[in-house]
């Protein structure tokens, strides 16, 4: 063995133990959530305000012309659909974000340098994203409430789909900011893929008012199921059966986080 | 048998065409001032980057403190602090919010008397509560330094932490890592800076495309490589010139040779040549000169 330059045996140095397993997950779970949550107003108080102006414009034009589930007033309908996609939407915007700036500005090398493993990094993203996709969703659920005549028949099925619908984006969102490489690429995995199967699930409409054939192609849709089984539980009634939709919804959500932890955990475009 | 801070057998890394690391070996003791040196491109960010688990060495394998760096990735990064060559930074956080999640990650928390000990030693007390935003480029060098130390690892990387630094930060700087070494930790440095390496470090590795070329004492490799050099000022110098020297500014021109013994040979050669002697300089070897030589044989 080489000796020092000063020839002297070293003192030994040993690092710090760790206090707690997964101390590493909380802290960056709690760092990912601190990281929105210092933005509130641009990561939470921004798409309430966005899902807002959908509810009144909406609401205006709509409400005495339609009307969903024989009884149902149309923006009472539309009030679940909007807070499910604040949900879906926000949830992807939180971990795709994060990772691309901490990609782009480098600052990544600070969760890749701890012994933290792929598994506790794409748990802290998902959960922080749906984390985000619920404060959104629970801010636009109170703002809209004022405006509307609204029950919750079944809260377990809208936290269920909740949960999983933000989990689904997070985990979607993951994949994402890994893959992409510039904000561009980004926007347009938002702007092609992700904005288009929100809006055409039926946020706004039930898909029975739509034709055979577009009702067939929604069902092909996932995005669908994640909101037609979060109004099931507002209503206690949907286009399509709940436990179809949680299966369906069940089976996105183990698929994703299939492909998102076989990429993490090959270092895909994190670790070379 | 104490293990080696650092251990390196046979590690292979290709991209695409591009061979980064060409079977590197390397042992670096506990408690050793290790220089990483070579031009750009020769391997040493890379060798660094799969040391600390960043990128994924195609063969051989890599220890920190005995701890591979793959099947046992948790203890092998606990060992390791890595300055990374970027002056990378988080615009969401405090400097001491940054420490703190830093050692959250490491699993460690309530490590705020650590923390403050470490903003002391670098200057930063009152800077604690600033956003990383608001500070210079050699605070957040020196935040930089704070966040690998946060775990207090025996293991310390610096990847070029001098670049683009002014004076007085890098003396600081050196300062403080000189004491951590004293204190036991083993510093690994890669600067282009080849006079601070010459300082600090007690051993030197010289890296060209993507393998060892040198590897010894800072002092055996000064011996082993380095000349002597002798530069003159000289009425004729066209008449040095060929004798070997090589003009480097006006009627200076300079000579390389091994030993004192053939000092007095070559005056006396410049004298039978008449090339009018006015004033000599006398350079010692230095890292400078090794390296150049180094990377020329090799």
């Amino acid at each position: 063995m080489p000796e020092t330059r000063r020839g002297a045996t070293p003192p030994r140095i040993e690092p710090m133990a760790a206090d707690a397993p997964l101390t590493g997950f909380r802290t960056l779970l709690y760092k990912e959530v601190l990281r929105f949550w210092k933005v509130a107003f641009q990561t939470v108080a921004a798409p309430v305000l966005n899902a807002l102006l959908f509810l009144l414009i909406f609401s205006h034009v709509l409400d005495r012309h339609v009307t969903v589930y024989g009884d149902v007033a149309y923006t009472s309908f539309l009030v679940p659909g909007l807070v499910m996609m604040s949900v879906l939407q926000n949830a992807f915007a939180n971990s795709s974000s994060s990772l691309i700036q901490s990609k782009i500005t480098g600052n990544i090398i600070f969760v890749l340098l701890p012994p933290l493993s792929y598994r506790e990094f794409y748990a802290a993203y998902v959960i922080a994203a749906t984390l985000r996709g619920l404060f959104v969703g629970c801010g636009v659920l109170l703002v809209a409430m004022p405006f509307v005549d609204l029950d919750i028949a079944s809260p377990l099925w809208v936290l269920a789909f909740a949960v999983m619908g933000g989990a689904i984006l997070g985990s979607f969102g993951v994949i994402a900011g890994i893959w992409a490489d510039k904000f561009d690429q980004l926007a347009a995995f938002q702007n092609f893929l992700i904005l288009p199967l929100t809006m055409l699930s039926g946020v706004f409409y039930s898909i029975h008012s739509l034709p055979r054939f577009w009702q067939d192609v929604s069902h092909f849709n996932p995005f669908f199921f994640m909101i037609d089984g979060f109004r099931y539980g507002f209503f206690g009634q949907s286009d399509t059966s709940p436990w179809l939709s949680l299966a369906v919804v069940s089976g996105c959500f183990v698929l994703l986080a299939a492909l998102t932890l076989a990429l993490l955990g090959r270092g895909y475009k994190l670790r070379s | 048998m104490t293990v080696p801070a650092i251990r390196v057998s046979a590690v292979t890394k290709q991209y695409g065409t591009l061979k980064a690391l060409g079977g590197v070996d390397l042992e670096i003791g506990q408690g050793e001032f290790f220089g990483l040196l070579g031009p750009n491109g020769a391997g040493k960010t890379t060798l660094i980057s799969a040391l600390a688990g960043l990128v994924r060495p195609d063969g051989g394998s890599l220890e920190i403190m005995g701890h591979d760096v793959v099947r046992d990735y948790r203890n092998a990064r606990r060992n390791l602090g890595v300055v990374p060559q970027e002056l990378v930074f988080d615009p969401f956080f405090s400097v001491r919010e940054l420490l703190r999640i830093q050692s959250g990650y490491f699993g460690i928390r309530g490590n705020d008397d650590w923390i403050d000990e470490i903003l002391a030693s670098l200057d930063l007390t009152h800077k604690a509560d600033d956003n990383m935003r608001m500070l210079s480029g050699g605070m957040k060098r020196r935040v930089l330094v704070a966040q690998a130390l946060v775990h207090r690892p025996p293991v310390i990387v610096l990847d070029e932490p001098t670049a683009g630094v002014d004076v007085e930060l890098r003396q600081g700087l050196w300062q403080f890592v000189r004491k951590l070494n004293r204190d036991g930790h083993t510093i690994v440095l890669t600067t282009h800076y080849l006079e601070e390496a010459e300082t600090l470090c007690g051993r030197i590795a010289m890296l060209k495309a993507g393998k060892v070329v040198a590897l010894d004492t800072t002092e055996n490799l000064l011996h082993r490589f380095a000349t002597h050099s002798l530069r003159v000022s000289v009425d004729r110098a066209e008449a040095a010139v060929a004798l070997g020297g090589v003009a480097v500014e006006d009627g200076w021109v300079e000579f390389a040779f091994e030993g004192y013994d053939k000092l007095e040979t070559l005056l006396a050669r410049l004298r039978e040549a008449g090339a009018g002697l006015r004033e000599i300089q006398l350079g010692e070897p230095d890292l400078e000169r090794v390296f150049v030589e180094v990377m020329h044989r090799a």
